[in-house]
């Protein structure tokens, strides 16, 4: 079966991320198909590269990396969203005159039509949020 | 490609937290992949359609007028919850009023919102391909 993702929440304060992570790894697991995971609202902090959780606790970016890395799952940040939240990739930093990108490996900037089309090509589509 | 149901739940207040302005943000992008959309409005996300919002003293974007351009773009399926708007003290006389052209009744001017009862949502919820829930 093919699903797609869609996180609402940043890392840490809510659950949502984690659960969405859960989902997607087991899903992956069991042999279904993740079309796409869509980070919106604060959900586009996920794919931050510059948080530095402690190191008894899990790195909620880097899980997501390793999960793209290995499975070839595509996680895309909102550009509208991210803007906002200044998470930026290299051109959009360069763009807006800043002087760094944090963009997490794995992590792609691009546009609601990504979260639009998730659902038109998903067998089903689940929200991750509060 | 056949179109898909999208139904975007809408469960927030306009104001307080972002997620009514972006989730509006999604549905405009949405209407330009003629897929067959609706919204609906539960919980605190009933007072999204209250009439004659005034932002102006907690400096938020007042993006209500925006629901106004919804019928332009083909969204004209808007379902409110009836015992969400009676447990807050609302009738439809308290929402702006949303209208679309029919282009199968020589456009004829039209009402998109319908207050519905929760098990009616429930059939209408149902029916979807897609639930985006805000």
């Amino acid at each position: 079966m093919k699903f797609g993702i869609l996180v609402n929440e940043g890392p840490y304060t809510h659950q949502a991320s984690d659960t969405a992570y859960h989902f997607s790894a087991a899903a992956l697991r069991a042999g279904h198909e993740i079309v796409r995971v869509f980070f919106y609202h604060d959900g586009v902090n996920n794919g931050t590269r510059l948080s530095v959780p402690p190191q008894d606790d899990r790195n909620v970016s880097e899980r997501w990396s390793e999960l793209a890395k290995q499975h070839d799952v595509e996680l895309i940040l909102c550009v509208a969203a991210s803007q906002r939240r200044g998470l930026l990739d290299a051109d959009e930093a360069k763009r807006a005159g800043k002087d760094t990108d944090n963009m997490a490996e794995g992590f792609q900037i691009s546009g609601l039509g990504q979260l639009i089309d998730a659902g038109i090509q998903a067998d089903r589509f689940v929200v991750f949020g509060d | 490609m056949a179109s898909k149901k999208f139904l975007y739940i809408n469960r927030k207040p306009p104001h307080g937290t972002i997620y009514a302005q972006e989730s509006l943000e999604v549905v405009l992008i949405g209407a330009a992949f003629e897929q067959d959309v609706s919204l609906a409005f539960v919980d605190d996300g009933v007072y999204q359609l209250l009439r004659d919002q005034d932002t102006s003293a907690i400096g938020s974007k007042n993006f209500a007028p925006t629901f106004g351009a919804l019928g332009d773009y083909d969204v004209s399926k808007i379902y409110v919850e009836r015992e969400s708007l009676e447990l807050r003290g609302l009738t439809k006389d308290d929402l702006m009023p949303l209208t679309y052209e029919d282009e199968d009744d020589d456009w004829a001017e039209k009402d998109s919102i319908r207050v519905v009862g929760s098990e009616e949502l429930a059939e209408i919820l149902e029916q979807q391909d897609v639930l985006l829930n805000f």
